[in-house]
């Protein structure tokens, strides 16, 4: 389960409308059991409304900010302008590179319907069959599974 | 000379918990090298079957993205720090 704390969401959600219609993107940060504490916005290098892609140096300062907090990179964020909040097939197949951990979450907010729309997944072997994509990596189907997402005040 | 590495957390497992490392380098390629010497967990993460640097890896340099300097023959000196970071994307 993705824990957000109600701030942290409304960070995420600012941050989508303030790129829109640009794709935004973020890391989360957090123990490794517990609610997310951060979410850190990274520019999106693809400057894209369809893909994005994290800045490295976006990156570095969010895993040097999790090192002086304490805290773990746990999950990337990013949003959906045209789309619902479901793994694109990209999204799949970037999400089972081998430097992305299996244990992030992958948490997309939608703007598609005028109204936000947040779920998270986990990569798995398996994955859910509708949202499996037509990543098919290291012999193996890859796809995601949705896992509930709650905000904690 | 000594060079500080730093690790994204996904690859530090593999450098014994560590999230910065000293090798040994006079360019980002031998710094490269020492690094996966020093740690062969890394090996497989980092380089290719050739040696090259994966695609989804991103090295960095004093916060320079290597591909715009001199890529692996970038030369480095006492006191930088190499960065390594991973490629994150979708869709």
């Amino acid at each position: 389960m993705l824990t957000l704390n109600r701030s942290t969401w409304l960070e995420i959600l600012a941050e989508a409308w303030r790129v829109y219609p640009l794709e935004a993107c973020g890391l989360l940060l957090g123990p490794d059991d517990g609610p997310v504490d951060r979410f850190v916005p990274i520019v999106n290098e693809a400057q894209s409304s369809r893909v994005f892609t994290l800045s490295p140096m976006g990156y570095m300062k969010a895993e040097r900010l999790a090192d002086d907090l304490g805290l773990q990179v746990v999950g990337v964020v990013h949003s959906h302008t045209h789309t619902s909040a479901y793994p694109s097939p990209t999204d799949v197949a970037e999400a089972t590179k081998p430097l992305v951990p299996p244990t992030w979450h992958w948490a997309i907010v939608s703007l598609a319907w005028g109204y936000p729309e947040l779920r998270s997944f986990r990569v798995s072997e398996s994955g859910s069959a509708a949202l499996r994509g037509d990543a098919v990596e290291f012999g193996v189907e890859l796809g995601m599974d949705e896992e509930p997402v709650r905000l904690k005040d | 000379m000594s060079i500080t590495v730093r690790l994204p957390t996904v690859l530090r497992p593999q450098a014994n918990g560590q999230s910065t490392v000293k090798v040994e380098g006079s360019n980002v390629g031998e710094v490269v090298n020492s690094l996966v010497a020093a740690y062969p967990g890394l090996q497989s993460n980092l380089l290719d079957d050739s040696g090259s640097v994966r695609k989804f890896v991103n090295i960095y340099i004093n916060d320079e993205d290597i591909r715009f300097l001199d890529k692996l023959q970038t030369p480095v000196s006492e006191g930088d720090e190499v960065a390594i970071l991973p490629a994150v994307a979708g869709g």
